[in-house]
């Protein structure tokens, strides 16, 4: 290749990347997406899609850059060509997900994959030097660096900052971004990416600036020999396999096959490496996991709009009652967007505990260099610890994390509403409890709402918000914004025991405790549940989310929906809380955990446990496939029951509720999706078969049984 | 509209007392800045060491051998009675560690009497400004009538630091009790403990040094790397023209201990704008603009004024040189506009005083860089950046570059962080006995995205 060069302008830690190539005065274009400006002997062509936010690789993208380049190098006046994009913050955002989605067939897809790898050739082998300047998110591309590192970034699709790309030599140079001058910090940053690329572009023509690093690093001379060698090339191949199976579990197609594309590259060159490329991405494109994840990306974008509108008032101080770890989780991911964040609890040593969990939080961001200290204390400035209820008057909304007792939180409540001014929204943290009962204790239970967050609150994703019949629209509306601004994906969801979520996960669980009891060790259950795709074991998930919590749910939703959420002995569960067992929080649950030992064991005392309630599994739907079913199909007939019985609002936010607060397989898209993926017929014949044996939990709900009888019925369309 | 009669008043007065009593003095009909209830402050002397660059002839003194300097060339210059002040303040930035209440040390050794009290104050590059409006702050209230204020900068000894870890065995090993405890602290000492803590000219709140936010500051105004070269030219043309001509009156000699007397400053080089056009980007490399020639350099220094209520200056026999007016303190963001101080302050202090900037007679501006004066003045020239971070209808306008820094700048001059801004108001006042002037400006900015200015007027000739 000519040369390309890469500039990088990094904007508030993200990596966006900016293309500008450079355009003759052409009096007469009728391109919109790029377009081309000769300074000097410099082309600075620039990208810009004026449909969107961010630039795609579209049809229309890949055309015109075709066409500019043309131009670019037909241009006798031009010597050298700046890549740019108009938009501040990003280069290229990567393919357009509709373009995609919109091919008929695989072949469709691959034909487009090959367009843009000609296009993408095309520009490395210009005749004439490019500089690409990018400022802001851009797509991958490991052109010069080492195997190793390419293969890192290339199957995780892992964020790189500006200056971690400087060092592995993906960029050449890096451009500081600028802040307000003439012009506003962004468009000044552009126009000032563009002169130093026009400078570098001019140095790289006058051969004042030298293209390629004459010398190598030692260490990458040695690791290029060292890939001179077959063996060597099989090992890394092997061992790169080897971890992506162990990470995937075979679940997802792509890594391998982008493994198979950097050998095919490798070993038998360029041209076969891309035909490999193209046509393996056409292949991918039209699985079922490429529709599932696609529909978790649109669902994803549609459970970040608020359909309540704009609140009448903007939540400007938010009070949380209860500095456990859900508490301080939720503070933690308050106080970082500019609200007056008021934690209470009722214990200094409990207060101490969550604001250090808040520090923690944000120190550990200082520490991986996304904020300086001074961000992290100035966020911290904004967070009051206190265990009195003095100021509350000027709180806008209050969200209680306290004990999961009705009767504290009816406590609570009363107390909330003695002191906050009329305005003030009362939101709950519960995981099970009805709202309307909590409700019950208000004065104004249209001003009561539930949202449920999910722990660690500062990782997981999802906000489950519960409305009762009384809750007002502009309450919704208020919890929704607070919600968003939070940097959460929500589904709102209709009142009753569980709501969607809990109500989903409890026949699962009682489940494996059936499992557990009919004599399955834990690891082999974790393995069963996440080799069907779950990121955590159904046996550590309940360690995770607490036995104790899990035998309150259990007993609780068992009273709400009877013998249907049986299976398990919710005794066993409460023998376990009873001997201490309460999950890692205990430091013994179905597994033992010690600090420092990432290597957990299973927990050798609930062996007694189990064996006093020891059930005999029936062989005929013990086999390993069938109790992933067993488990499953709990889950997946709740959820839609949940939508038969109105708790949900649709199909979409069940997906999305179910892949991002309980970690439903996400290659699977959801249970919704994976209903229409896998037929509701064959859904409903297995569960006639377990139900044979076990009875009601297993009866299908009747719209499973509709969309059984009626194949052209899909939840998705 | 009781000041409005006022000033009405005081100004038909001056025009009078201007047009008909000097009507053969360039003078302008202008007004004066006194006000009622508000006492007149005045600046009787001001002096400085001379500035040189940190590792030269003052290499082997300490800051409070400079600042004692300033104080005994003062004292000499005004003939002050060592009972006759109030108080003493002393600015600096980087603090010998020995020597932290800088002033009152060095107030000791110049002999002032022990019963003057004296403290130390720090504001980055305008310590000495925060020094002198301390004082003013005192004598408004009536606590003080004179007041020695002064600034030091000792760049040729900086405090270096064991590392953290290092001091941390080090203190344990204080308070260690047994052989073994001290034996183990010692063996805990690692290779990496020893390396050592340098100073560097750096925001602590962002960790950037103030050469690169300069340099990004110079880009974000558009401001061109010849631009700056011209402007560094023109600051050590005006300022070997000055020293040359004698115009820098505040210079003093100063014996050095085992050295020769040293009585000019030696950082003032003209050069040529190809040789300055040659040297490389200092901080953003490879295509910053910012370059050791158009920055200011590391300078030892120390200034000192003498400033008194002017009952109290007339009292003692005193022919004050210039009126302490208005001034104000500003600041802004620490990362983007770190070096901005002079745009934000210039109109606030102006319409604190009642003044526009065409009233001004002489400018003296803290040049720090050649592109963040630059940037400053096209910070002041855009009507965008007026509307959108002053909040003003339109741009401030920019200072005529005929009364702008006419004898040189922290450029050329030399820059010793708190020293340099007693020499700006000196400066001041002697600009304006010279060139017969009323109202003087001066503009400084800070590390911290702080900034200060205050307006001084010269005091009837």
């Amino acid at each position: 290749m000519a040369g390309v060069r890469a500039l990088g302008a990094s904007l508030s830690g993200s990596d966006t990347i900016i293309l500008s190539l450079f355009i003759f005065p052409s009096l007469f274009l009728a391109r919109t997406h790029v377009n081309y400006e000769v300074k000097g002997d410099v082309a600075v062509v620039r990208i810009n899609d004026p449909t969107s936010k961010v630039n795609t690789l579209s049809v229309q993208m890949q055309t015109e850059m075709a066409e500019v380049m043309n131009e670019v190098w037909a241009n006798n006046a031009v010597q050298s060509a700046v890549l740019i994009s108009s938009k501040p913050g990003c280069f290229i955002a990567g393919a357009d997900i509709n373009m995609i989605q919109a091919c008929n067939n695989a072949e469709e897809v691959t034909k487009l994959s090959q367009e843009g790898q000609k296009m993408f050739e095309k520009i490395e082998k210009s005749p004439k030097p490019i500089v690409a300047a990018i400022n802001g998110s851009c797509l991958g591309g490991g052109l010069e660096v080492g195997l190793p590192s390419a293969f890192d970034m290339m199957l995780t699709g892992r964020n790189i900052r500006a200056d971690k790309a400087k060092k592995m030599g993906l960029v050449d140079q890096l451009v500081d971004p600028l802040g307000p001058g003439l012009k506003s910090p962004e468009e000044r940053t552009i126009d000032y990416l563009e002169e130093v690329a026009i400078e570098y572009a001019k140095g790289i023509v006058n051969k004042k600036i030298p293209l390629r690093k004459e010398k190598g690093t030692m260490q990458s001379k040695l690791c290029y020999y060292i890939m001179s060698f077959e063996l060597v090339r099989n090992q890394i191949y092997k061992t790169v396999h080897g971890k992506v199976m162990k990470q995937s579990k075979g679940l997802y197609p792509a890594p391998l096959k982008i493994i198979e594309c950097v050998k095919t590259g490798v070993e038998q060159g360029p041209t076969a490496g891309y035909l490999a490329e193209s046509q393996n991405f056409g292949q991918l494109a039209k699985t079922p996991e490429s529709a599932a994840l696609i529909g978790l990306y649109h669902g994803q974008v549609a459970c970040k709009k608020n359909r309540f509108g704009t609140p009448q008032r903007e939540v400007k101080t938010l009070a949380i009652l209860g500095a456990g770890l859900m508490g301080a989780g939720i503070a933690q991911v308050t106080v970082d967007k500019g609200v007056h964040t008021v934690l209470k609890d009722t214990t200094l040593t409990g207060l101490s505990r969550g604001e250090q969990q808040v520090y923690k939080g944000l120190n550990d961001k200082t520490k991986k260099k996304n904020i300086t200290s001074f961000q992290r204390d100035s966020i911290l400035s904004n967070l009051t610890g206190q265990l009195d209820y003095s100021g509350f008057e000027n709180a806008d909304m209050v969200i209680e994390a306290v004990f999961e007792d009705i009767n504290i939180k009816h406590a609570v409540i009363k107390e909330v509403e003695a002191v906050v001014s009329p305005h003030c929204i009362f939101a709950s943290n519960t995981s099970a409890l009805p709202i309307k009962d909590i409700a019950a204790a208000s004065k104004r239970p249209d001003k009561v709402i539930g949202m449920h967050y999910f722990s660690p609150v500062d990782k997981m994703q999802l906000l489950e918000i519960i409305t009762t019949e009384q809750t007002s629209k502009d309450t919704t509306a208020s919890a929704v914004a607070v919600g968003l601004k939070q940097g959460k994906v929500i589904i709102v969801v209709g009142d009753g025991p569980g709501f969607y979520t809990t109500r989903c996960l409890a026949p699962m669980l009682a489940e494996a405790v059936r499992v557990l009891q009919e004599g399955t060790d834990p690891k082999k259950l974790d393995a069963l549940t996440t080799g069907f795709g779950f990121p955590v074991g159904a046996a550590t998930l309940a360690d995770e989310v607490g036995i104790d919590v899990a035998a309150h749910v259990a007993e609780d939703l068992g009273k709400a929906f009877g013998s249907r959420f049986g299976g398990g002995n919710v005794e066993v569960l409460k023998t376990m809380v009873d001997l201490g067992f309460k999950g890692r929080k205990s430091g013994k649950g179905c597994y033992v955990y010690q600090p420092g030992l990432k290597v957990k064991e299973v927990n050798p005392e609930i062996g007694e446990i189990l064996e006093k309630y020891k059930m005999t599994p029936n062989p005929a739907v013990s086999s390993d496939s069938d109790v992933q079913y067993r488990l499953v199909s709990r889950f997946v007939n709740e959820a839609v029951l949940c939508l038969q019985e109105g708790i949900l609002n649709g199909p979409l936010e069940g997906d999305i509720g179910a892949v991002f607060g309980l970690g439903f397989p996400p290659c699977l898209g959801g249970p919704f999706r994976f209903v229409d993926t896998l037929g509701a017929d064959k859904l409903v014949e297995k569960m006639r078969r377990f139900e044979a044996v076990y009875g009601n939990q297993f009866t299908p709900c009747q719209l499973l049984l509709d969309h059984a009888k009626d194949s052209s019925k899909k939840f998705h369309k | 509209s009781k000041y409005v009669f006022f000033y009405v008043s005081s100004w038909i007065y001056t025009s009078i007392s201007y047009c008909c009593y000097f009507p053969s003095v360039q003078t302008k009909s202008k007004k004066t800045l006194a006000r009622p209830g508000v006492k007149n402050i005045v600046l009787v002397e001001g002096v400085r060491t001379p500035f040189l660059l940190s590792g030269t002839t003052y290499a082997d003194l300490m800051p409070h051998d400079l600042a004692r300097a300033a104080l005994q060339g003062l004292l000499h210059r005004t003939g002050l009675p060592k009972d006759a002040v109030d108080y003493i303040i002393y600015g600096t930035v980087i603090q010998e560690v020995k020597t932290s209440n800088v002033a009152r040390e060095a107030a000791l050794g110049a002999g002032f009497s022990d019963k003057i009290p004296a403290h130390t104050v720090t504001m980055a590059c305008i310590s000495s400004n925060q020094a002198m409006t301390s004082a003013v702050g005192l004598i408004a209230a009536g606590q003080c009538d004179a007041v020695v204020a002064g600034g030091v900068e000792f760049m040729s000894d900086v405090p270096i630091r064991h590392s953290r870890k290092m001091r941390k065995t080090m203190l344990s090993l204080n308070k260690a009790k047994t052989l073994g405890q001290r034996l183990s602290l010692i063996g805990s000492i690692r290779l990496a403990h020893l390396s050592p803590e340098l100073p560097a000219v750096a925001e602590f709140s962002t960790a950037e040094t103030m050469g690169h936010s300069a340099d990004r500051l110079a880009a974000a105004f558009g401001v061109s790397r010849v631009e700056q070269d011209e402007f560094a030219l023109r600051s050590h043309t005006l300022a070997k023209k000055a020293q040359d001509a004698g115009l820098l009156q505040d210079v003093i000699s100063f014996k050095v201990p085992g050295r020769d007397i040293v009585s000019k400053d030696n950082g003032i080089r003209p050069s040529s704008m190809e040789q300055m056009g040659k040297l490389k980007a200092a901080f953003v490399k490879p295509h910053g603009t910012v370059t050791a020639a158009n920055s200011s350099f590391l300078t030892d220094g120390a200034s000192a004024v003498l400033v008194m209520s002017e009952e109290k200056a007339l009292a003692m026999g005193y022919k004050p040189k210039a009126y302490l007016r208005d001034f104000v303190y500003v600041s802004q963001d620490p990362k983007d506009q770190l070096l901005l101080g002079p745009t934000y302050g210039t109109p606030k202090v102006l319409e604190r005083a009642g003044l526009s900037m065409s009233d001004i007679d002489v400018f003296e501006f803290h040049e720090a860089f050649a592109g963040q004066i630059m940037a400053n003045l096209k910070a002041m020239d855009s009507d965008w950046f007026g509307q959108t971070y002053l909040g003003r209808k339109s741009k401030v306008g920019t200072p005529p570059m005929e009364k702008f820094n006419l004898w040189g700048g922290s450029l050329s001059l030399g820059h010793p962080f708190g020293a340099t801004g007693c020499r700006l108001v000196t400066t001041v006042a002697h600009r304006l006995q010279k060139e017969g002037g009323q109202y003087g400006l001066v503009a400084a900015c800070a590390a911290g995205g702080q900034g200060h200015a205050m307006v001084i007027e010269a005091y009837p000739q």
